[in-house]
């Protein structure tokens, strides 16, 4: 039995740059640099275990599509995924996407998985940008298959995902039967960095564009105007007028406690 | 006046605190009618009748505990088509998100979360939420279905106010999605008798500077001294000093506090993320460079194993 994995990936900018909103309160891509959000890494990475471990046990083989949806400059998140070890990639690309909220979102992702057809479909936890960590329970809703998410551990066997779920409350293990929704959590693992090999590898992996059109998906119920959701104002936070800084010297908790009892906390 | 769902996060019959913060805003927004799923569901409705439900609907079946997260979209869905509410307003944990999340796409309605404001609007309820790491606030509103809206903790003030409170039950019929997920095994995560991190009114976090699992100890000391919740950054938890349930920023919790306290924290921009919309932020580290200080109202420069448990005296002196 084959096992298609399709690992739901992201382009973000970077978290450490000046991110802001363009004139129409969409996220400004053009000032700041772009990168695979650092939480699919692990998405990625647990796909590549769960695959090997899938062609270890001799049941047939595993194979990756990593999926974005996503202007032309994510490509470059699909070959960090490829560069990893993913097998080939899908880009659903169509300027009539920009503005897509998460319902459209979780929907254009929805169709393009059923395209390439799949057994168990990876995501991270949340995006670095948005970080509503919403998408997953959403494909599972739309693809009607079990969620299986905020994994720490998570494996597949025999036709059965596990893993273990740590709550606010409570750490659950969770068992479902494939095909099912997974996204995994920062403490799954830690990603690997591709290698030489595997960045020279990624030039000659696949890469298929999709646009609206392929997906069979109306351009009115995606994009800004199609959104669920609409941004009306987004304010810088004023930058923080200068604190008092005080350098120890040998009272500095005394003075600490004398601030602290000033703002009324003790 | 127009019903607004509020979906009841509770332990055994206990509301928790953000479960009350969402009435005073659903309040703003119409009559709350809340909903208590599981367990004890029907001992939360004196709670939430003191703080302005009209109506308490009740449901408790083995499937909620026994399955992930589905059979409550099930019953929430159930109680939304019995209501026809004005908007949905659900606690912003990450079960809640994902029930919120579901229930949208089912209604087909836009979803926003994290909120840390609602308020009443011409055109449906306006959320106002923090973006890249709280550098921005923005506001925004649904513009097709019923407004379905996960709110932060700490975002309003816990308000009594008397209402009817009615407890009736609730139909649900769970569809064959809602035993997709099994959950095979649950383990209660041990109580340390502190507040819960993303409801505590004080929070203190330690981070690479503390050095080691067993220096955490002094500050949980503080925290202690406090009655504070303790978090811890990143580099900590990735180091094994505490545990990940600790940890405070963008893959972590995200907390908003009265009162945060840094200590040994330089203040990456990830944990920056989950903290810097806390009322009043203190810093302790040894580096006067630490990014952590942009951010303070008040800063001490100075090694935290001598400032912390100084402090830690200095309070417990004051409060006697």
């Amino acid at each position: 039995m084959s096992l298609r994995i399709v690992v739901c990936v992201k382009y973000v900018p970077d978290a450490t740059g000046d991110r802001h909103f363009a004139d129409d309160l969409t996220l400004d891509r053009d000032d700041v640099d772009g990168l695979l959000s650092e939480l699919d890494e692990y998405a990625v990475e647990q796909a590549l275990q769960i695959a090997a471990a899938h062609n270890d046990s001799g049941d047939g083989d595993a194979e990756i599509t990593v999926l974005t949806v996503g202007p032309e400059d994510a490509k470059d998140a699909l070959r960090k995924a490829l560069s990893m070890g993913a097998d080939k990639a899908v880009h659903v690309e169509d300027d009539d996407l920009h503005g897509t909220d998460a319902l459209g979102t979780s929907m254009v992702l929805a169709k393009a998985i059923e395209k390439t057809g799949y057994d168990l479909v990876v995501c991270g936890m949340a995006s670095t940008d948005g970080t509503m960590g919403v998408l997953p329970a959403m494909l599972a809703e739309r693809l009607g298959v079990p969620q299986v998410t905020l994994l720490s551990e998570v494996s597949v066997e025999g036709g059965t995902v596990k893993g273990r779920r740590d709550g606010d409350a409570a750490t659950v293990r969770l068992e479902a039967p494939l095909p099912a929704v997974v996204s995994v959590t920062d403490q799954s693992g830690e990603a690997r960095y591709p290698s030489f090999k595997g960045i020279m590898a990624a030039k000659k992996k696949p890469v298929e564009s999709l646009d609206l059109e392929d997906l069979d998906i109306d351009a009115g119920d995606v994009g800004l105007d199609g959104a669920w959701t609409a941004v009306d104002s987004a304010t810088q936070r004023p930058a923080r007028t200068a604190g008092t800084i005080v350098n120890d010297e040998g009272d500095g908790g005394e003075q600490l406690a004398g601030y602290l009892a000033s703002q009324k906390f003790i | 006046m127009a019903e607004v769902l509020v979906y009841v996060d509770h332990v055994d019959g206990a509301v928790r605190k953000p479960t009350l913060e969402l009435l005073t805003l659903a309040r703003r927004l119409g009559d709350p009618v809340a909903v208590a799923l599981g367990a004890g569901a029907a001992d939360t409705a004196a709670a939430l009748a003191q703080h302005g439900a009209v109506k308490v609907l009740t449901a408790d079946a083995p499937e909620f505990a026994d399955y992930l997260v589905v059979p409550k979209v099930d019953a929430l869905q159930a109680a939304y088509d019995s209501v026809s509410p004005a908007a949905v307003l659900v606690p912003s944990s990450a079960e809640g998100k994902e029930i919120a999340a579901r229930l949208a796409v089912r209604i087909g309605s836009g979803l926003i979360t994290d909120a840390i404001d609602v308020q009443a609007g011409d055109e449906g309820p306006v959320a106002t939420q923090s973006a890249f790491a709280a550098a921005f606030t923005t506001t925004s509103r649904i513009t097709k279905g019923t407004p379905v809206i996960t709110v932060k903790p700490n975002s309003a003030p816990v308000e009594p106010a008397a209402a009817a409170g009615t407890v009736e039950e609730l139909a649900v019929t769970f569809g064959a999605a809602a035993t997709g997920t099994r959950i095979v095994s649950s383990t209660p995560r041990e109580s340390t008798g502190r507040p819960e991190l993303t409801e505590a009114a004080i929070v203190v976090s330690g981070g690479r500077g503390v050095n080691g699992a067993e220096n955490f100890a002094i500050i949980e000391a503080l925290a202690d001294s406090l009655g504070a919740a303790v978090g811890a950054s990143r580099a900590a938890v990735d180091a094994g000093w505490y545990p990940h349930s600790h940890q405070v920023g963008q893959t972590g919790k995200s907390v908003s506090p009265q009162l945060y306290i840094a200590s040994g924290i330089s203040g990456a921009i990830q944990h920056r993320a989950g903290m810097q919309t806390s009322k009043t932020i203190v810093a302790i580290n040894k580096d006067a460079e630490a990014p952590i200080f942009d951010l303070v109202d008040y800063g001490v420069v100075g090694d935290l194993f001598q400032v912390v448990p100084q402090l830690t005296e200095a309070i417990k002196a004051r409060k006697g």
